[in-house]
């Protein structure tokens, strides 16, 4: 598909070349045309735009005049330069937009539209980037004070990512410049994970660290000599230190998923397998807190590209959830449906509880890290406040949606809409 | 993207007007991001350096204006060329309000700062602006790409800042009862995510003058209201969570 496009493009491409390459003779023809229109009285000056047209195929690279065989292994040699250019540009790793003086979009290679997206060949490139420092650049190339410049440009939203810009202009006088998008987010996510993880952790395990530190002082102290009360101690310390671990496995998996944005494309998974999986990982679970999971998947292939072990993440920690907070419902749906609703088709996963719900305030907030509901519940069922969030984060990953149903009293639905390529 | 004029001088100021746009709404989506960075971080050079940074947009309105009313002075523009520049106008304004919001959000971060306050309350500030940024490039990015078919996500969006923003007023009054204290720097918060929330309208009304400029017709007017803040009352008795 893209390919057909591609070549329709590259016939088209030619033709303008070689417009292009005739320009000048076109130039002088018109503009021999046009003085002998307005000289024909006087029979002297009809040599001036004989000359003239003369002077202008002179001008001409030798290849230029004429239809001879060396001509058209020149036009041949030029279609086949332009080829390997966007072969070219498809081999390089890196997101490469191609950009001619009007700053619109030439070529842009996979890797480009896989980073940024709607940036098909026509758009106006300052349109696409408007940043302060990617509009400083395209002008101080454009207006060509400079044959190639490298700026720092970071992108916020929807997932942080900076990245070297360098632009450069191609070959002599094609007109042509070049933006090569050098991803340094890595190096970026690094330094804000560890500050992060710092923050957030010191934080969330102040709160253990403290009450084991207060029974460690009372089992020294008041307690040294009381069996009964040192085993309760101890029990209430391993708990903590249980808590913490946890915690910490949370803050690594969510900072590791921080790390990588993207998603490796290509890859596909199905759905209705992995919902199995993860409520056959779960059953242990279900029948300590007298769930009932029961199972309404449609029919037919039901298969997303996506990373498995990432979505099995997301329904896993959406069934626990519904497992945990809505155990006084006594069941739990897992529904896996053709959702056409929007503009896109894909599948919707949804996870439905039938226990308290959520009060509607707190709905959009629940994603957010370390946001809860309710801080003694979520206490007693060990959550650590981050299940949601790496939830999200996921999701976002896949281009998906998550949306979160709830009337109080009457149990809560977390459906997922995965879109199907 | 526009079609083409026998005057190529004609294309060439329709052009620059678009160009000027995306240039303006580049300015406004970091004044804010970095508004709100300052709040965060209790940055106050940051904060300083966005409150300079409005001239720009200022300007940029003005020159937007001047410029759109000559063209249509001096070529008679019809159809898809006059609301391309009549949008222009429209959407430069709305920019420029945004960029006031965003300056606004950053007059406040010394008054909020000044004590240090819990990081729970700007975890739910950043989340809000988060959806309000997403939404303006979102909407910027259809101004270039002119995929008007795409235009549905802003409705969505819309009512997630509003549900988003009921649920902070509902916070931020919870923590000024716990401790009168707390008044002052959540009075500030208070604005600057009504100023948050106000940018995703700002936003949205972009999102309509793109859809105008594209097709002609208004955007179909079904907005549902999200924000219930009107009808927000906390007794005194309500147990803080």
């Amino acid at each position: 598909m893209a390919d057909r496009g591609a070549d329709d493009k590259d016939v088209a491409g030619t033709i303008a070349a070689r417009l292009w390459n005739g320009r000048w003779l076109i130039l002088a023809g018109f503009l021999a045309i046009l003085a002998v229109y307005f000289l024909a009285g006087i029979s002297a000056y009809v040599l001036v735009p004989a000359l003239a047209m003369l002077l202008g195929a002179a001008l001409l690279p030798a290849g230029g005049a004429g239809q001879s065989p060396e001509d058209a292994a020149a036009i041949e040699a030029i279609g086949l330069q332009r080829l390997s250019g966007e072969y070219l540009a498809a081999a390089v790793a890196d997101p490469l937009i191609i950009f001619d003086h009007a700053a619109t979009i030439v070529h842009a290679n996979a890797s480009a539209f896989a980073a940024f997206g709607g940036i098909a060949p026509g758009i106006s490139l300052p349109l696409k980037f408007r940043a302060p420092e990617m509009q400083a650049l395209l002008d101080s190339m454009l207006s060509g004070a400079v044959a190639s410049d490298v700026v720092d440009y970071t992108e916020k939203l929807p997932v942080e990512r900076a990245y070297r810009v360098s632009a450069s202009s191609v070959g002599h006088g094609t007109d042509l410049y070049v933006l090569v998008f050098k991803d340094q987010s890595e190096a970026r996510r690094i330094d804000r994970m560890r500050a992060d993880f710092i923050a957030n952790a010191s934080h969330e395990l102040r709160t253990p660290l403290a009450s084991i530190a207060g029974f460690i002082e009372t089992l020294r102290g008041p307690a040294r000599n009381d069996p009964a009360a040192r085993e309760q101690f101890l029990q209430i310390m391993q708990n903590q230190t249980g808590r913490m671990a946890r915690l910490i496995d949370d803050l690594l998996s969510l900072s590791r998923l921080e790390m990588k944005p993207y998603l490796k494309p290509g890859t596909e998974v199905d759905l209705r397998q992995t919902v199995d999986g993860v409520i056959d990982s779960l059953a242990p679970l279900a029948r300590e807190n007298n769930v009932a999971i029961e199972r309404n998947f449609a029919q037919g292939a039901l298969s997303v590209p996506g990373d498995r072990d990432e979505l099995f993440q997301v329904f896993e920690n959406l069934l626990e959830n519904a497992c945990k907070y809505g155990q006084s419902g006594g069941r739990v749906v897992v529904s896996i449906a053709r959702g056409n609703d929007g503009s896109e088709p894909g599948f919707d996963v949804t996870i439905r509880d039938f226990g308290p719900g959520i009060p509607e305030e707190h709905i959009p907030r629940i994603t957010e890290r370390f946001y809860r509901v309710d801080v003694e519940s979520s206490r007693t069922q060990k959550g650590t406040g981050l299940g949601l969030s790496i939830v999200k984060h996921i999701l976002t990953r896949h281009n998906a949606r998550l949306t979160i149903k709830s009337e109080v009293g009457k149990g809560a639905a977390f459906s997922v809409h995965l879109p199907a390529h | 993207m526009q079609s083409v004029h026998i005057m190529s001088a004609y294309d060439e100021e329709l052009k620059f007007l678009s160009k000027r746009i995306a240039a303006m709404g580049g300015h406004a989506e970091r004044m804010v991001e970095q508004a709100v960075a300052a709040l965060v971080n209790a940055d106050p050079g940051l904060a300083q350096k966005v409150i300079r940074d409005d001239v720009v947009l200022d300007e940029g309105q003005r020159e937007i204006d001047d410029k759109a009313i000559i063209i249509i002075a001096k070529r008679q523009p019809m159809a898809t060329d006059l609301r391309e520049i009549v949008g222009a106008i429209r959407i430069s304004a709305d920019l420029e309000r945004v960029g006031d919001l965003g300056k606004n959000v950053a007059k406040r971060v010394v008054a909020v700062t000044d004590g240090r306050q819990p990081t729970s309350l700007f975890r739910g500030l950043e989340a809000l602006a988060n959806l309000a940024l997403t939404q303006l490039k979102e909407v910027l990015d259809v101004y270039a790409s002119r995929s008007v078919d795409k235009i549905s996500f802003v409705r969505d969006r819309d009512d997630q800042i509003d549900a988003m923003y009921t649920s902070l007023f509902r916070e931020l009054l919870t923590y000024m009862m716990e401790d009168p204290r707390n008044i002052t720097p959540c009075t500030h918060l208070l604005f600057c995510a009504k100023n948050i929330e106000r940018i995703g309208d700002h936003a949205t009304n972009i999102a309509e003058t793109i859809y105008y400029i594209v097709t002609g017709d208004q955007m179909p007017a079904d907005r549902p209201k999200g924000d219930k803040t009107d009808k927000i009352s906390l007794s005194a008795s309500m147990p803080a969570n």
